[in-house]
Formats: C-alpha cells, structure tokens, sequence
C-alpha cells in the first residue's frame, strides 16, 4: 500500500489539453473519488498513474518513488476498465490467474487457486469460474474484471467507472463489498466515477476535476459543506443545488452574483411566496418542484406531504452559499 | 450495431440453392477431370468425344514418379520378371524403370518455399501490422501506402531486375532466394490485412495485460496474437496460395536445385509423348497440400471473412 502524489502533472492530446498542472496527494490507505463531468481529466488521472499515458510535465510518484520512466508491470498497480477488459479467448478463471502468473508474481499454483477462489467468492461468480469469459452478461463480466484486480495485492487499486453497467441491486451490493475490502485491506484506490452515491458513500476523500483543473480535493463533506465554487457544488447533492441572481433574496453580500441553495438550506414556511409546479413523490422523500418569481427551485420536503400542484408555499435562505460573478464561492 | 433479418421465403431459399449448387458443379468440373484424367490409360485420356466411364489404371501415377526407357530384349531378360505391382504397369508399355524422377523432389521443394515464405511472411507481417496499427510511426500513412504500392505492378515487370539481383547475390536457384522473394511479394498484402484484423482489437486488452505484470511482447504474445488467430490463418491462406501456385518467377530463377513443383509439372509432357495422365497426377498431387491447409483452417477462414461484423 502507498502514498500516490502528483505533482503539477500536465498531459495534452494533440491541441487538448488533457490534464493542466494537477497536483494531488492521496493517502495511504486512502480511498479517493475523481468526480467531474465527460472530457474532466479522470480517467487522463488514472492512466497517468498506471503508466499507460506519459505525462508531458510534473511528477507521479507512488509510495515515494518516481514513476518516470516505469512500465505500468513495474509500478504495481492494478486496474478495473471501464469496459473490454475480459481476455476473450480466455475462461472466466484463466481470466483471474492472468495477472498472478505474470512473470512479475509468478505465484505457486496452490496459492493461485485459494485467491482465485476467495475472489470468485466475494463477486458472486464462482459457479462461472470455467465459463468463457465471452459467455457472461455484461454484470457479470463487470465483476470478473474487478476481481482480476482485487486478486492482487498491488500498492494502489485504479478503477475507472466499474459499476457503471452493473443493475441497481448489484451496484450497491458491490459498493459496500469494494469499501470493505478496502477498509479492511488498507488498500489504496483511486476512483472515477460520475455516480455521485459512489462518490459519497465510499470515498475517503474526492477531487473535483473541471476542464483537466484539480478544482477541490477533500474529505465528501468538505465538498458538499464547504465547496468552493458553482462548479464544485453541483458535483455533489441530489437534487442539485439551485443557483439564483444573488439579488433574488434581500441579505446578500455586496460582490456576491450568485446564491446556492442546496435543499437543506432552504427553509419552508416563511419568507418569500412560491407556487408549487410539480410534486415527485419518491417514497422516502418528496421532490417540490417551485417557481420563484421566474426562477425554478427544486427542494425536497416530508415525504407525506399533502401539498399538489397549484399550491403557495413560503420559502426562504438559510445559511446559503454565495457565489461571485465567474462562480467562486464567497461567503 | 444492429440490423434486421426478414427470413427468405422456400422458394427464394430453393432458388438460392439452385444457384449455389449450379456454381459448385461449374467450378468443381475441372478439379474433377484433372484428377479423372490422373487415373485413365494415356488413350482414354485424349479420347474423343471424352470418355466418363473408364477403367481406372495407376499408370499415370507410376510414370509421374519414375524415369522409363524403352526395353530392349537384352534389358528385359537381364531384369527378369516383374517384382512389383509398378514394374508390371511399365512392362506392359514395354519399357522399364531406370530411376525415381524429379517430382518427389520438386514437390518437396514446393513444400519449403511455399510454407517457408509463409511462415516468414506472416512473422514479419503480424508484428509490422501491429506496430502500424499500435504505435506512432513517423510517415505511417505514406509508408503504409508505400508497402501498398509494392503490390501494384505485377511482379513480373520487376522480374529481370531480379533476377541479376539474385545472380549478383547468389540466390539465383536457392531455397533462400525463392523464399526470400515470395515473402516479399506477399508482405503487402500480410501487412494490410493483419493490420485491419489487429486494428479490430480493442487496445484495453494490452492496457489490461501491460498492467497486469507483463511486458509489451507478452502482452502482444499472449493477449493479441490469440484473438488475431482468425485474420493469421486468412492471411496464411492466401500467402500459402499465392506462392505455392508461382509460376512466371519459379520458372525464371530455379532450374535444377530449388525448382518448384509448377515449372515441373509441364515438362513431364515431354518424356515420352503426350503423357496426360501423368501430368494429371502430378497436378492432383500437387493441389493436395493448399487443399488440407484450407480445410484445417476453414473454421477460422470462415469467421475472417465474416470479421467486423460481431458486435462492437
């Protein structure tokens, strides 16, 4: 397990530019959320740590050590694609002994085959371990590819989306199965994913990429508390926090453009008058739907709620966050 | 990808099969007269109106493999009976057997030079197919269009160069030579076909393997070249066909030591009379080989031709 740092790496592809000037620290023992939209860097991030991209300026180094000039099989990481990832002309268990009987492990065949069934074990996959790899549905192959990571023992675990085409059920039976092993192995990972539950329920901590930018990196909290721009703050929270005109409601300060209002930080009852266009009922809780003068505001309210729409409601800011005119957090 | 297939009515299927069956008879005719021929007596073999029932006879077989002479009293009584099935067949000709002839080692030849050029074609094919279709070449779209235009004159307008070349350098007459120059004739084609069937694979494979723990040549020999398998076996194919079949450079640059089976097989006319059986045999033989090596490859054949077209 190790230390991962980064520092001011910059990566472009042709006149992309990728990555610019990201520096990161992640712990040992860290698990790290990259979050941020298609085109943000993350995966940019990822690749540059396994060492199958080269950075073009800056530093990575893992536990200590200078990963310039190492192959990815030298580095000692492990990695969970997105998709394609399955030898196909391989079974399901060659599959999970591939990385063990690299020339790097070269593990004894007893030892191979306790792991490879400890693994099967905890993925649900090992009534398949003789199938080929090609004769498994998506979830399934999903999960065969995070457990030829997880076979391993490598000093940081790189996951790129890997729930993302398995159902609802599996995603978040898999999602506390990962922040077990994880939590009890001690393992360091790097995570990329644009679900923000993942995001909240297993990071350690998360970094905000915009446009190849490290924006913020901190603990979930931090992020959803305490963001610190427009951009950062609709990273987290669902329903996403409502931007108004800072002039919306009377008490902003004197630069602030914009005001944030996540769901908690508006209270219901008093205050300004809003009608009520549409009410989501979700069962554990109710989406209002408002209009605001000509603002839509989107908040949540008891689950039981009798309101419908055509209904008038008071609302009003409570320990919002302002934002000034290019999005920075202010207050 | 996704498309739509309207099952064919009976009577469009019937047809189609009609077709088929019609093109196979059309096409298969002259395979077949060539390996009848093979088996008939030299005047069933040039009968006219051409004979379909005939009395089978290995006589062409025997006379493709030996050398004969016409038997004087003297030889005949000095030889003594007949000892063998095959001396019997030449007795009755009159003639006896003074040695093996040349097509056993013609053929062999044929052997060598046809899967040695394959073997090295498709070596160095894979692995410059792939470092185009993996790395950044400089120049990769005019060199692979130079490897291309190797391949649009026909070969034997280079043929003189060649040939002083290979003088100049000893290869004239040599296995060495004969592999050599078919290797290079074949490579453009290896190298553009393998490179779409690498090109196919998707690249996490190796970004996976490279991971975990193996190097570029063992991710490139354990991850790619298995699923490449399909468009390898293709590509040997037609590599196989084309230098096993070589006539024009065969008949140019080898003569008595690296001679391929096809610049033979016509000089068999010629040893006594029109020995059309003979030279049947000697072609039937000699279509044996590309026959089995398509056949044991046909699974993959069949799954190259229909590559690209699986599910993305």
């Amino acid at each position: 397990m190790a230390e991962v740092v980064l520092h001011n790496v910059s990566k472009r592809f042709g006149s992309d530019t990728a990555l610019d000037g990201v520096s990161m620290t992640v712990p040992d023992g860290a698990f790290v959320v990259l979050l941020g939209p298609t085109g943000a860097g993350k995966t940019t991030t990822l690749r540059l740590v396994s060492g199958l991209e080269v950075p073009d300026a800056g530093k990575v180094s893992i536990g200590g050590r200078d990963m310039a000039g190492l192959t990815p099989a030298q580095r000692d990481v492990a990695m969970v694609f997105q998709q394609y990832s399955l030898y196909p002309h391989l079974s399901v268990r060659e599959n999970l002994e591939f990385p063990l009987k690299s020339p790097i492990l070269r593990m004894p065949q007893p030892e191979i085959d306790r792991k490879v069934g400890e693994v099967a074990e905890i993925l649900q996959i090992s009534h398949k371990l003789d199938n080929k790899a090609t004769a498994l549905s998506g979830g399934e192959m999903q999960r065969v590819s995070i457990g030829r990571a997880l076979v391993r023992n490598p000093s940081v675990y790189l996951m790129d989306e890997p729930l993302s085409s398995l159902d609802a059920k599996l995603r978040s039976d898999l999602r506390i199965e990962l922040k077990n092993i994880q939590s009890h192995s001690g393992a360091t990972l790097l995570y990329v994913t644009h679900d923000q539950i993942e995001a909240m329920t297993m990071a350690t901590h998360v970094g905000v990429l915009d446009n190849g930018r490290l924006v913020q990196f901190g603990t979930p909290r931090e992020i959803y508390e305490n963001p610190v721009s427009i951009y950062a703050a609709s990273r987290l929270g669902q329903p996403r926090i409502n931007v108004l005109p800072a002039d919306a409601f009377s008490g902003a300060p004197d630069q602030a453009a914009f005001i944030g209002l996540r769901p908690e930080q508006i209270l219901q009852g008093n205050g300004q008058e809003c009608f009520v266009e549409r009410v989501e009922h979700l069962g554990d809780q109710t989406r209002l739907h408002l209009k605001y003068r000509t603002h839509d505001v989107i908040t949540v309210t008891d689950a039981h709620t009798e309101l419908t729409h055509g209904d008038i409601i008071k609302i009003q800011p409570a320990n919002p966050f302002y934002f000034d005119a290019a999005g920075a957090r202010i207050a | 990808m996704s498309f739509s297939v309207t099952e064919p009515s009976a009577r469009t299927k019937w047809f189609a099969g009609l077709l088929v069956v019609g093109y196979a008879i059309v096409t298969l005719i002259p395979l077949l007269w060539i390996i009848a021929t093979g088996f008939k007596s030299p005047a069933d073999s040039i009968a006219y109106p051409p004979v379909v029932v005939f009395e089978p006879t290995l006589e062409g077989y025997v006379n493709l493999f030996t050398d004969r002479t016409r038997a004087t009293e003297g030889m005949l009584e000095e030889a003594g009976p007949p000892t063998t099935w095959y001396e019997e067949i030449v007795r009755e000709r009159g003639t006896v057997i003074t040695g093996p002839s040349r097509y056993g080692e013609r053929f062999l030849n044929s052997v060598i030079i046809g899967f040695g050029s394959t073997a090295l074609c498709m070596l160095l094919g894979t692995m410059a197919a792939y470092a185009f279709s993996r790395f950044r070449v400089p120049l990769k779209d005019d060199l692979l269009f130079f490897i291309l235009s190797t391949r649009m004159m026909p070969p034997i307008a280079v043929a003189i160069p060649i040939f002083l070349m290979f003088r100049s350098l000893g290869l004239n007459d040599t296995h060495l030579g004969m592999i050599l120059l078919y290797t290079a004739v074949n490579l453009s084609l290896s190298v553009w076909l393998l490179k779409g069937f690498i090109d196919e694979i998707p690249i996490e494979y190796e970004e996976a393997a490279l991971i975990d723990g193996y190097t570029r040549f063992q991710a490139f020999y354990k991850v790619v070249l298995p699923q490449a398998a399909t468009g390898i076996a293709s590509t040997a194919i037609f590599c196989l066909i084309f230098a096993w079949n070589e006539y024009a450079f065969a008949v140019l640059l080898t003569s008595g030591n690296a001679q391929t089976a096809p610049p033979f097989i016509p000089t068999i006319i010629g040893v006594a009379g029109k020995d059309w059986p003979a030279v049947a045999a000697g072609a039937t033989i000699f279509l044996v080989p590309v026959m089995v090596f398509t056949i044991l490859l046909r699974k993959h054949l069949l799954r190259g031709i229909t590559f690209g077209a699986v599910r993305k």
